[in-house]
């Protein structure tokens, strides 16, 4: 377990050196700094503001700056939102950003994991066919489509809830609902599947053998083993909500991470694009890690690597 | 003979697959006794398996179906059962123990929790009886050490141990009947051997009826009383060990025990019934063995022969016993064990 | 027993002779992998009722801008912002080209002196929605679907190199992948786009830079599974070439496993390019796509929903029926699914 965790720290910290080298480059070669815009500056003043901030260094050493500084956790200073350092500016915006994706997360796989386990107990009857259906739609409706309708059926037609803005809990509850079909969708499928393949297993027949009734036999035996490997979802999908809660707080005027890493990408303004990919990529790198641990930590087969199968 | 204690009466099972109607079961009669181990040898897809599961009813609800036929078990029909009268029999009165101890465990719980489910639900015990009797009942299957295994999960356990501990929890409630599915298959000849020894000498202690499932001839003249030799969801043949051994008179069991590699028999060649068996989604008229029968006659192939009695513990339904039929020779090993049999000196 | 049978006449009892019943013929005839999978996957009803609404998406996505009678790119200010209007089905109370101003129904098309019929209506700039939306889907599809068969050649390669090779080779190569793949790909792509000009060209590149990864490692589990079969082993002592048991014995039976995973690659790319347009790195004007024209409705959809719900609609159609088809084609191949 040890030289397992080692070597997966050691990737770790590998896959966010080539993230921020690949950041740093990439920004490099980018057209445009956001003074170029500023048709008042002249070129005095924008060599002073080069300077300033070190554009005007060799690249080498530019690069040696930057990543000394990532190491300390300073991400620079924002062009756009008056010199603030971006860490700072990062850790005003978590909370919306964190609180929504929690929300998300957790409402989203209990009802997941629960349509998923109503399929799977109903197979091929309306309440599996309906709950894959809902399935199906939550994972190919984009989740910005779904938040733009609801913001105009529920929030400017129906007038129930607030159109936008971050204001306390009711404010949260639609980019809640917005982001959390997909890992609704993803813990129902891949609770269905689990189940329904747990059902046909030897141990079920012999759990159902020894005189269990249906639901005994889903509560004590096989729901548990049918959420271990769920365990291994909870990645990709914080990828997800990642992504999803770039659109998402835009459309809401939410101020989190994702809004104004959007509104950075439209402005050019690099630092802030920068640390949010590096801030991104490490909490990722480290979500996964946690998903991977846990999953050791839960199953017990694991610490026994490969027990042979026979079919 | 003891009493009557489980009685299958015509039993047709069907399956609804995507291809049609599967008639995995075409009428199977057959009766069990107090104490005896009644061991039904076929080919794979014969409808063993499927025979015994619809004894504790636990054939897939979604795609199988009794259509007809009696299981009568203490004076009640099991096919009419409802699910929560089943619950009460099953692991009490009537338990099994799988093919493959491997998967037939569950792998997140522990193996002291396994065999204490059944205890807790039909023994009424109280957790620290229960504790005490799994302990007992670890000892009694022959695993060592209980008081640490009884803690372990099934991944820490060999495939013979967890063979035990499977026959443990079946036999935990000193069951009635005890239907083992092939419990040896899957496991290494000498672990085999073991385990039969640990089924036979506890079927003594606990005075329960066995039923006992496998492809395998070697294990049923081990193990058996009675046999009973299925063919295309038919039993073709019943009788007692030495009556299926030393007197069969149904061509498909002349084959099997041609196919069973003998030790004084080294230079023959093993024997191989020819062809393979019949596609039940659409069952012959006659025989279903006639395509494979050397000895088919015209009838075989329009009309399924009924049961023939040959003795009051033997039946055979093959066209070969009517008074009508041509008289056949058997293959020479067969009439050799024939020979035996009717000197009564097996 | 046998009372009932005593009379049966004796010609009954000839024997037959076994000639004529061939025992080698198989009793089932056996269905090849791929038959057996289509009649799998023609059992599910959703997946064929997907694959005939996406035919008809890809032939509108082809022919749908040329049968209106308007250019997609042509703007008129006199006949913009007009709602859906089309023939016929106007005289139902929908599509006529009417729209709720404070709770009141006024005929735009009366307002603005307005003939034609926009079937979709138009956009602020007066473009027809109608030839849009099509040509939006083209550029969509046309995108998901270069990206999908990219994907698929650089990772069917990679996988089929990496698995077969094995040993250092696949070592090496899988530490690569693990790399790889710890890069968020939303995080490439956004960099990736904001170098390159932005372009049909340059976001199928950006998708394509993690897309492959999936495939590859999907390859290489296949092929370490069956490289240790029975029957390609018997083809190695048989002395056939390693290109030979690529070509003939491997890719055939990884087919299964490609199809499926490209099923799911093209609706996530044709998300991910909306998803990209509509944060604005996408396409840009005038060209369209479905998820420029989605950006474009949001804008004004509190006033004008057409303009975004129409898009919605397409794309939504185009994900579901590539997911229903994916599942389907997934359950029909995996035995593990079988009941």
């Amino acid at each position: 377990m040890a030289k397992y965790l080692t070597q997966r720290i050691i990737y770790m910290i590998i896959t966010l050196f080539i993230i921020a080298s690949l950041t740093f480059f990439l920004m490099k070669f980018l057209p445009g700094t956001p003074f170029q815009n500023e048709e008042k500056l002249t070129e005095e003043q924008r060599i002073i503001l080069d300077e300033k901030y070190g554009l005007d260094d060799p690249l080498p050493v530019q690069y040696a700056n930057y990543m000394i500084n990532i190491a300390k956790g300073d991400l620079g200073v924002s062009f756009q939102y008056d010199n603030q350092p971006v860490s700072s500016l990062l850790l005003k915006r978590i909370g919306p950003s964190l609180t929504l994706g929690f929300q998300a997360m957790f409402i989203g796989t209990i009802i997941g994991i629960m349509l998923g386990v109503l399929a799977a107990l109903f197979q091929n009857t309306w309440i599996d066919y309906g709950s894959t259906f809902l399935a199906v739609l939550g994972k190919s409706i984009p989740s910005f489509v779904f938040a733009a309708l609801l913001q105009y059926y529920i929030g400017v037609k129906l007038e129930w809830l607030p159109v936008a803005s971050w204001n306390g809990f009711s404010y949260s509850i639609m980019p809640t609902i917005a982001l959390a079909i997909f890992p609704i969708a993803t813990a129902a499928r891949f609770m269905r599947t689990e189940l329904i393949e747990v059902f046909s297993s030897d141990y079920i027949t012999l759990a159902k053998a020894k005189g269990n009734s249906r639901t005994e036999v889903a509560i004590k035996h096989a729901i548990r083993n049918a959420l271990i490997p769920l365990i291994t979802v909870l990645g990709p999908m914080a990828v997800s909500l990642m992504t999803g809660s770039m659109v998402i707080e835009q459309i809401f005027s939410i101020p989190g991470i994702g809004e104004q890493f959007v509104k950075s990408i439209q402005t050019n303004d690099f630092p802030i694009i920068m640390g949010t990919t590096i801030f991104f990529a490490f909490l990722l790198v480290v979500i996964i890690l946690i998903v991977d641990i846990l999953y050791g930590i839960i199953d017990p087969r694991i610490r026994l690597a490969g027990g042979d199968k026979h079919e | 003979m003891g009493k009557k204690i489980l009685e299958v009466n015509d039993l047709h099972i069907s399956f609804h697959t995507f291809a049609g109607e599967v008639q995995a079961i075409r009428g199977v009669d057959f009766d069990l006794y107090e104490g005896e181990t009644l061991a039904i040898v076929g080919e794979s897809g014969s409808g063993k398996s499927v025979t015994t599961k619809s004894i504790m009813k636990l054939l897939p609800k979604h795609n199988s179906e009794i259509k007809s036929g009696k299981i009568i078990f203490q004076d009640k029909d099991i096919v009419q059962a409802t699910e929560k009268q089943m619950q009460k029999i099953r692991g009490k009165d009537i338990s099994m123990i799988f093919q493959d101890p491997m998967t037939s465990l569950n792998p997140t719980m522990t193996i002291g929790k396994q065999i204490m489910e059944p205890l807790i639900k039909h023994g009424n015990f109280k957790k620290s009886e229960a504790r005490k009797q799994t302990l007992k009942l670890l000892d009694l299957v022959g695993i060592p050490k209980p008081k640490i295994r009884i803690k372990q999960y099934p991944h820490q356990f060999s495939g013979g141990m967890r063979q035990r501990v499977v026959i443990a929890i079946a036999l935990a409630c000193a069951p009635k009947i005890l239907i083992a599915d092939e419990p040896t298959t899957a496991l290494d000849v000498t672990i085999q051997g073991q385990i039969l020894e640990l089924m036979k000498d506890l079927q003594q202690q606990i005075e329960t009826s066995i039923i006992f499932i496998t492809h395998d001839l070697g294990v049923v003249a081990n193990v058996a009383d009675r046999v009973a030799v299925m063919y295309g969801g038919k039993i073709v043949e019943v009788g007692t060990v030495d009556e299926i051994f030393y007197n069969p008179q149904h061509p498909y069991t002349w084959g099997l025990i041609s196919s069973m590699p003998s030790l004084d028999g080294m230079d023959d060649e093993l024997y191989v019934i020819p062809g393979s068996p019949p596609d039940l989604l659409k069952p012959p008229k006659g025989d279903a063995f006639a395509p494979r029968n050397r000895y088919a006659m015209q009838i075989d192939l329009e009309k399924e022969p009924p049961m023939f009695k040959v003795s009051d513990t033997h039946y055979a339904a093959t066209w070969l016993l009517h008074p009508n039929a041509p008289k056949v020779e058997p293959p020479q090993n067969i009439q050799d064990r024939m020979q035996k049999f009717s000197k009564g000196a097996y | 027993m046998s009372n009932s049978t005593e009379n049966l006449p004796k010609e009954l009892f000839e024997p037959v002779s076994t000639d004529h019943m061939n025992n080698e013929v198989i009793a089932k005839p056996q269905l090849s992998f791929a038959k057996d999978a289509w009649l799998r996957v023609r059992k599910n009803k959703g997946a064929i009722i997907s694959a005939v609404i996406l035919l008809f998406i890809f032939i509108m996505a082809i022919i749908g801008p040329y049968l209106s009678q308007y250019d997609p790119y042509a703007q008129d200010v006199t006949k913009a912002n007009l709602p859906p209007k089309i023939p016929v089905i106007e005289n139902l109370g929908i599509f006529d080209g009417t729209q709720d101003i404070n709770g009141e129904k006024s005929d735009i098309y009366k307002n603005k002196n307005v003939q034609e019929y926009y079937w979709f209506g138009t956009d602020s700039l007066g473009r027809d929605l109608f030839s849009r939306v099509w040509l939006g889907t083209r550029v969509s599809l046309y995108i998901a679907l270069l990206a999908a068969l990219i994907d698929m050649i650089i990772g069917v390669a990679y996988g089929l190199v990496s698995g077969f090779k094995g040993g250092r080779v696949d070592n090496v190569m899988q530490r690569i992948l693990e790399i790889i793949s710890g890069i968020p790909n939303l995080i490439v792509v956004i960099l990736m786009l904001l170098i390159l000009k932005p372009g049909i060209m340059s976001i199928t590149i950006a998708m394509v830079i993690t897309g492959w990864i999936g495939m590859a490692r999907v390859v290489r589990g296949q092929v370490l599974k069956l490289k240790d079969q029975e029957y390609i082993l018997a083809s190695k002592t048989l002395g056939a070439r390693n290109i030979r048991l690529l070509i003939k014995h491997l890719l055939p039976n990884l087919s299964g496993v490609i199809i499926i995973n490209t099923m799911f690659t093209i609706p996530s790319a044709i998300f991910f390019e909306a998803f990209l347009s509509f944060i604005g790195i996408g396409l840009q004007a005038p060209e369209a796509s479905l998820g420029t024209l989605i950006e474009d409705g949001y804008q004004t959809f509190q006033f004008l929903p057409h303009l975004m719900i129409i898009p919605c609609i397409v794309i939504c159609i185009i994900l579901i029926s590539f997911n229903l088809i994916g599942d389907g084609i997934r359950d029909a191949f995996d035995p593990k699914m079988r009941d």
